[in-house]
């Protein structure tokens, strides 16, 4: 019978180990694909076990969180949530994260690694470690005076630093509380259809999302590709251009809104956004120039990311000449996000450099110990500083005596561009208003602020709507705003 | 010496001139036990205070009530194992201590995630009752040899419990619970020790007459007609059991009763191909029961295949959800407190208490958890092979296969090694009957292994007097505990009187002990 227990005991012995391998085969080998199965409900509970980190805009949050008490613990709540949606997105326990809350997600639920005091620390401890807060590169007062100045109207603005790319403001609007996404009840659905669902697209981040084509503000990037292919030498000699030009190899005339642009020179042509000359200035540059310089300013660039992905702006670069002189003025295939618009001006107001625009300053740890900061961001030349410098007198004309007056700064010097983007099938839809500008201040050594602002719904009059008009005023405030402060 | 002394001192003679080193027995080590008890108490606690600390960064307030519970408790075990059973086995009751507390510190931290159903207090009851009963056990059954008078009352009283479920309702598909006066009581708990005792009974009463048969039959015949005559009453109580438990849909219970029936008639046998036959008309049954039963079907493919609800887009099941828990846990686990196995719903206090475990503890702790019922069942084992009585060989062997099959069939269920049956986790799920029945399966190791390991004139002297009408005056008013037990005379004196207190008639049994090796041979 001794034998006979001893085999019994064999057998126990047997079944503890098969228990022992097979706890090692659940809990090791199969452990990170059971994680990850989308059935299992730990890694949303982890992520919102903690309030969430937070994004800071002039030193104070914008965000915060809020404890529900709940298996998923803590929702984002929003402070001015429509005027920094486009820069915030939302953090949905639904539907997820967009924009900074998405780009810097890591850092804010804790998950990053850079957050852990030693590599692997949070595999050992099976925790992690407090959120971190994203530091923004934003100016509260140029973000408001945008908003502000864009007043529920259909549009966008951004304004970025032109010797760093710091983005200082990015407004869209009409815009949208992302709080009312935070949390995962039926209220959150129902905001969500119904944003979804709204014609006015407030959850469109315009400022970076949306091209529109840039009208006559695109005349700078001409105006640029011309200087320094040398097709202009002189800003006052007359530029040798009819009007009404006639587009080559067609029976298609251009014309202008104004008088007084037949052989214009480029200061007058440039003050007075005449067509005609600018379409043949495109010409004449050819479509090599043209689009070397249009891509120097990061037109056909589909990586840019602050961090978030930005549309890319287009220059078409396969067109005969009717359509590259069409082009040429911001029309036929042209298309630019205002940010886009914004780095255009920059360039102008940096010498010609262009600067990767960037809207993190730096991740903290909560706390404030610095994880990442920004640090030094590849720029390129757009044009030849001596054209930058000619570029400059010239956007500064249009606010001193052309159509841009209305983003004149008492004691600054401003420059600008307005635009009047035609669009729709025959020009049928009401024009964009632009205005692209930068400034600088009287005790400023450089200009201190980049600024594109389009405004897409006009008023009553066709007639009215023109961006010295419409979108020079909101350029102005914020230009202000961020020389003020 | 006593009178009693002088007659057992006769009768060991021949032991003792054989192996005299064996005079003196094996220490006891009720000290080692103490130290033992009192680290699983504190263990426990140290438990309870981590979930405090992990949920609200204090100390829970209970913390010096529970461990004064459990405390106590086990001291009261100790000292009945001390005063009635001084040679015990000192491993076995702070295991069972220690897998008791830590299955309160579970339950209790589970019950934070449910405030609406607390089972943790329900659960300590339940446990002072199982002490109780282990102490009732200890004190009251002086040799575990007089269960083998009591096997039949055993076996009716087994399968009378096994049926009553019957005229109860259905609870969660099962009919296993009876339900007094707002208590609920899984009789088949009960009924499995009774079986393990009745099959020990009746094994160790047949086991001449199955040896000779046995050996006939190679040497003259293929037929195994006496075989089967000796062997019918026993099969036809064990198919009662499993037929009402099949019906009664309690299939974990009734996989466990194939099992222990199998183990024990293999150790009084050693016959391998009974065991072949039990094998293949269980795998027959399986087959059968899988393929008819809806209920089982549905477990045997979520084992095959425990993630088809999360790709059907139905949400993780049960086992799925148990999968997780213990992939969360990872080697280290999350801590006590941190982990999410309440996920898995419905039952995460009873039958899948081991993903909390595996989630909270990690591989680490649950491999500590396994060692631990592996220690228990070892020692069952070992007790077993230290007896001389066939009876007792195989009651410990049987109690110790009841513990093992129900940790393997549980822990195997819940981790994905096999299919899924309800059952609970000895000492550590939530469930009354089982706590009080587990505490009664170490009641009755620790008496046999303080058989085992009495000092071995005295063993040889119990297996060998008859019950005599001697008044049992009580061994401790003889020899009081302390360290003259270790000289020869003074122990041989303890231990005779003792025997000449008690014991059974086992005639046949003592001449095949003597065939088998021994330990002191």
């Amino acid at each position: 019978m001794t034998r006979h227990i001893r085999h019994a005991a064999v057998f126990s012995a047997l079944l503890l180990a098969a228990l022992l391998v097979n706890a090692a085969r659940v809990q090791l080998v199969q452990a990170g694909s059971y994680d990850d199965s989308p059935a299992n409900r730990r890694g949303s509970i982890a992520r919102y076990a903690q309030p969430r980190g937070d994004i800071l805009v002039g030193g104070t949050p914008v965000t915060g969180s809020r404890d529900t008490g709940e298996q998923l613990r803590y929702e984002r709540t929003y402070q001015d949530g429509p005027l920094y949606a486009p820069v915030t997105g939302f953090a949905s326990q639904v539907y997820g994260t967009t924009f900074l809350e998405h780009a810097g997600d890591g850092v804010l639920s804790g998950s990053d690694p850079m957050l852990a005091p030693f590599p692997l620390w949070n595999d050992v401890t099976h925790g992690r470690p407090p959120g971190g807060d994203v530091v923004t590169t934003l100016n509260r007062h140029a973000q408001w005076a945008a908003y502000e100045g864009l007043d529920g109207r259909k549009g966008a603005v951004a304004a970025v630093e032109p010797s760093t790319g710091r983005v200082l403001a990015l407004v869209s609007s009409p815009s949208y509380d992302p709080g009312v996404l935070s949390g995962n009840g039926a209220r959150a659905e129902r905001a969500w259809a119904r944003l979804n669902a709204d014609p006015d697209k407030p959850m469109l981040n315009r400022a970076v999302r949306q091209t529109y084509p840039p009208g006559s503000t695109f005349k700078v990037v001409t105006a640029a590709a011309a200087l320094d292919a040398g097709v202009v030498t002189d800003l006052d000699a007359p530029t040798d251009s009819p009007a009404p030009y006639r587009l080559p190899g067609t029976t298609t005339s251009l014309t202008n809104e104004g008088e007084g642009c037949e052989d214009a020179s480029l200061r007058e042509a440039f003050e007075w956004s005449c067509n005609t000359v600018f379409a043949k200035l495109g010409v004449d540059t050819g479509l090599a120039g043209m689009t070397r310089t249009a891509r120097g300013f990061g037109f056909n660039d589909d990586a840019v990311r602050i961090p978030f992905g930005v549309a890319p702006s287009t220059f078409d670069t396969s067109l005969d000449r009717a359509q590259l002189a069409l082009s040429s003025i911001g029309q036929y295939n042209t298309r630019a996000t205002p940010l886009q618009m914004a780095m255009v001006a920059a360039a102008v107001a940096d010498g010609g450099q262009v600067r990767t625009p960037y809207l993190v300053e730096r991740t903290t740890r909560r706390g404030g110990a610095t994880v990442a900061t920004a640090g030094p961001r590849p720029s390129r030349r757009a044009m030849l500083p001596s054209t930058a410098r000619r570029l400059r007198e010239l956007m500064a004309d249009v606010v001193r005596e052309g159509t841009g007056t209305n983003a004149a700064i008492p004691g600054a010097v401003v420059g600008g561009k307005t635009g009047t983007a035609q669009h729709g099938l025959g020009n049928a839809g009401i024009p964009y208003a632009w205005f692209v500008s930068w400034a600088q201040g009287e005790r400023d050594l450089e200009p201190k602020v980049a600024v594109a602002v389009v405004v897409e719904d006009g008023s009553a009059r066709r007639g009215d709507i023109t961006g010295g008009g419409m979108a020079a005023p909101i350029a102005r405030a914020v230009m202000e705003a961020v020389l003020d402060s | 010496m006593t009178k009693a002394g002088v007659r057992a001192g006769t009768d060991t003679t021949v032991a003792a001139a054989d192996a005299p080193a064996a005079m003196v027995g094996l220490p006891r080590r009720r000290g080692v036990e103490l130290s033992l008890i009192v680290l699983a108490v504190l263990l426990s606690v140290y438990g309870y205070c981590a979930v405090g600390l992990a949920r609200d960064g204090a100390v829970p307030p209970g913390a010096a009530g529970y461990g004064a519970g459990l405390g106590v408790l086990a001291l009261l075990a100790h000292l009945a194992v001390r005063l009635r059973a001084p040679c015990a086995d000192p491993l076995l009751l702070p295991v069972a201590v220690l897998l008791n507390g830590m299955g309160l510190v579970l339950i209790y931290r589970l019950d934070l995630e449910t405030p609406g159903d607390r089972a943790a207090p329900t659960q300590l009851v339940w446990s002072t009752v199982g002490v109780a009963l282990f102490i009732a056990v200890v004190t009251a059954l002086r040799d575990h040899r007089v269960l083998q008078r009591y096997s039949y009352v055993c076996v009716v009283a087994a399968l009378v419990l096994l049926t009553l479920p019957i005229l109860f309702p259905a609870v969660n598909g099962a009919r296993i619970w009876i339900r007094i006066a707002g208590f609920s009581i899984q009789p088949g708990e009960f009924a499995k020790v009774l079986l393990a005792v009745f099959f020990a009974a009746y094994l160790a009463a047949n086991r001449t007459a199955l040896t000779y048969a046995g050996r006939r039959i190679r040497r003259f015949s293929r037929m195994q007609l006496p075989t089967g005559r000796v062997l019918g009453p026993i099969v036809t109580i064990w198919l009662l059991s499993v037929g009402v438990l099949v019906l009664e849909r309690d299939l974990g219970t009734s996989l466990l009763f194939f099992g222990l029936f199998v183990v024990m008639l293999y150790v009084a046998t050693g016959r391998t191909g009974w065991i072949a036959v039990g094998l293949l008309l269980a795998s027959l049954g399986a087959v059968a029961v899988g393929r008819l039963e809806p209920h089982v079907h549905s477990r045997v493919e979520d084992w095959l295949h425990p993630f088809a609800s999360i790709e059907a887009g139905q949400g993780a099941n049960q086992l799925a959800q148990s999968l997780f828990s213990f992939a969360a846990g990872g080697a280290s686990g999350t801590g006590l407190g941190l982990g999410h196995s309440v996920l898995i719903g419905f039952a995460v206090k009873s039958d899948f208490i081991l993903a909390t475990a595996g989630e909270e503890l990690g591989l680490a702790g649950l491999s500590a958890l396994f060692l631990l019922y592996g220690l228990l069942v070892e020692r069952g084992y070992r007790a077993g092979l230290s007896l001389r009585d066939p009876f007792g060989r195989l009651l410990a062997a049987g109690l110790a296969s009841i513990v093992a099959l129900q940790v393997f069939v549980i822990a195997g269920g819940v981790t994905g090694l096999i299919p899924l049956t309800g059952m609970a986790m000895p000492f550590l799920a939530q469930g009354g009957s089982s706590v009080v029945t587990n505490w009664a399966i170490v009641a009755l190791l620790i008496r046999v292994s303080d058989s085992a390991r009495r000092p071995y004139d005295a063993r040889s002297a119990a297996a060998a007097t008859e019950p005599s009408a001697h008044p049992a005056t009580g061994p401790a008013a003889h020899t009081p505990a302390g360290p003259a037990a270790h000289t020869p005379g003074t122990s041989a004196a303890r231990a005779s009187s003792r025997a000449a207190g008690r014991g059974t008639p086992d005639e046949p049994v003592d001449t095949l002990v003597d065939k088998s090796p021994g330990r002191s041979r």
